[in-house]
């Protein structure tokens, strides 16, 4: 054979044994001039992963290992009586969010990977529970995903509330791709909904379909670690991790099935592709996706005044590229996006608080506060 | 002489059985390694140990997995933050813990210690990840 043959059929096999990817539509840039600073807050938490105020402006943060700390005027208390959890893998300690109506009624709502259950392993559980002194009282379980796995991915783990009280988080696929998030009568890689008290309300989609787990209000995720209200529409917005590319952000809607892992941006960590489709009838496209990925967790709108040049824009934290990623939207389409804080540390959360500013909640760090230049 | 000779036959035959038998552990080991590697840690230190350049370290022909066992097998059992220098790159970051058992440590640092261009004989026990504390 000549030797151009033996190159062309090379170059002919390279191709076709890695996926290609198309990257994602906009670039994330540096920002040329930036008028913020960040400032830590509260110092030395190793994992801070969930975080909300108190209507006294202290803050609950959750640490992954399973600490629950009160942080008020510049002092950490260790919150008594948090729940056993199941450190392993991606899995701890996870999210914290109080009650719309906190102050009426106290209710705090945490998610952590739990063992209850009959086969060995863990995985993800919402409880809700008050705060009395420094204790954590009158605990009870809303939600235990099962089967139990010793896997250690993809727990999922945030809360939100909807303008009806309504309670949403998000369990991952605990790394069983093919087997749970096209499942409806199956755990894990869902968006689930439920009365804040735990019961399941009348108009979730799957209440009539048999053997489905009835709290499932959207499937077919893979790993979601953002979920917002929009505070100018009420939707529940989501992000999720993809595998090597394929991050998503998402607007969930009722009954709806995102598509993984049938379609997808993404591949396989190793480079080869589990699918050749990125779209299919029957199933929704991302708002955005992220090739390459930047491992998203956390998610903020901005609309106080202290960023006028940020409202209405997306916050979203990057693990991978340890940096603040700031979205603009127009009409629900990105048209920009900008690398924030870039060597940060791994961004784990973003919030605003009730004072208007952001807050970062970065790995091996702590909290800390973005504000303005001096 | 004869005597001499006769001990260090049986010896050296029995340090042979006992390589053998540590070899063959030490394979079984590195195929349960693998799939720990595979569930826990190749989302930031990829398939083939290259980790991302700046952001995770990697583990294929990494000069600090070779001289630094014992701090090795700290950062698996425990978790490691703060800054330290792989193959002459700095590096800053934060790995949690994973919650693995002893033995699921061991069988981990046996897979990645004996992958992509590193090589270690000398197997990791359970014994010896349970005596590691998490202070130096």
């Amino acid at each position: 054979m000549k030797p151009i043959y033996s190159i062309i059929i090379f170059l002919f096999i390279t191709c076709i044994s890695c996926a290609q990817q198309k990257e994602s539509s906009v670039e994330a840039l540096t920002p040329e001039d930036l008028n913020y600073v960040t400032e830590l807050v509260v110092a030395d938490i190793n994992i801070p992963w969930g975080m909300d105020f108190l209507p006294d402006g202290s803050m609950l943060i959750t640490e992954k290992t399973g600490k629950l700390i009160h942080f008020k005027n510049g002092i950490k208390t260790d919150i008594v009586g948090v729940p056993e959890v199941y450190v392993r893998g991606q899995g701890g300690l996870m999210d914290i969010k109080l009650h719309p109506n906190y102050t009426e009624n106290g209710w705090i709502y945490i998610s952590y990977a739990s063992t209850e259950g009959e086969e060995t392993g863990g995985n993800t559980a919402i409880m809700r529970a008050q705060l009395k002194g420094n204790a954590l009282v009158n605990q009870e379980v809303l939600y235990k995903a099962n089967p139990n796995s010793k896997k250690g991915q993809h727990f999922g783990s945030r809360i939100v509330f909807d303008d009806d009280n309504h309670i949403y988080f998000s369990i991952g696929e605990r790394g069983e791709r093919d087997i749970n998030p096209q499942d409806i009568t199956r755990d894990c890689g869902k968006i689930y909904r439920l009365n804040d008290d735990g019961s399941i309300p009348q108009d979730n989609p799957f209440v009539n379909s048999e053997n489905a787990k009835k709290a499932i209000y959207s499937y077919g995720h893979r790993n979601p670690q953002g979920l917002i209200k929009n505070p100018n529409t009420g939707a529940i917005w989501e992000h999720e991790h993809g595998p090597r590319g394929g991050d998503e952000i998402n607007i969930i809607q009722k009954g709806k099935n995102y598509g993984w892992p049938i379609i997808s941006y993404g591949i396989n960590y190793s480079g080869t592709s589990f699918t050749d489709i990125t779209e299919k009838e029957g199933m929704e496209q991302p708002l955005f996706y992220w090739v390459p990925s930047i491992a998203p967790s956390g998610m903020a709108f901005v609309n106080s005044d202290q960023y006028p040049n940020w409202k209405n824009n997306l916050m979203v934290g990057s693990l991978k590229f340890q940096y603040l990623e700031r979205l603009v939207l127009e009409n629900n389409q990105v048209t920009k996006r900008e690398k924030l804080f870039e060597g940060i540390g791994r961004v784990r959360n973003v919030k605003q608080g009730p004072d208007g500013f952001l807050y970062l909640a970065v790995e091996g760090m702590g909290i800390l506060k973005i504000i303005a230049k001096k | 002489m004869k005597k001499l000779l006769s001990t260090l036959c049986i010896t050296i035959g029995f340090a042979g059985i006992v390589n053998a038998q540590q070899t063959e552990a030490l394979k079984e080991s590195i195929k349960r390694g693998a799939e720990i590697y595979s569930d826990f840690c190749v989302t930031c230190h990829q398939p083939n140990g290259e980790g991302v350049p700046k952001v995770y370290p990697p583990l294929s022909k990494s000069d600090f997995l070779k001289k630094n066992r014992e701090k090795s097998i700290r950062a698996i059992k425990y978790g490691l933050s703060g800054l330290i220098t792989v193959n002459g790159i700095k590096y800053n970051s934060n790995m949690s813990p994973m919650g693995l058992s002893d033995d699921e440590v061991a069988d981990v640092m046996n897979y990645i210690t004996n992958n992509w261009g590193n090589k270690n004989e000398k197997i990791v026990t359970e014994a010896e990840v349970a005596k590691i504390k998490k202070e130096e």
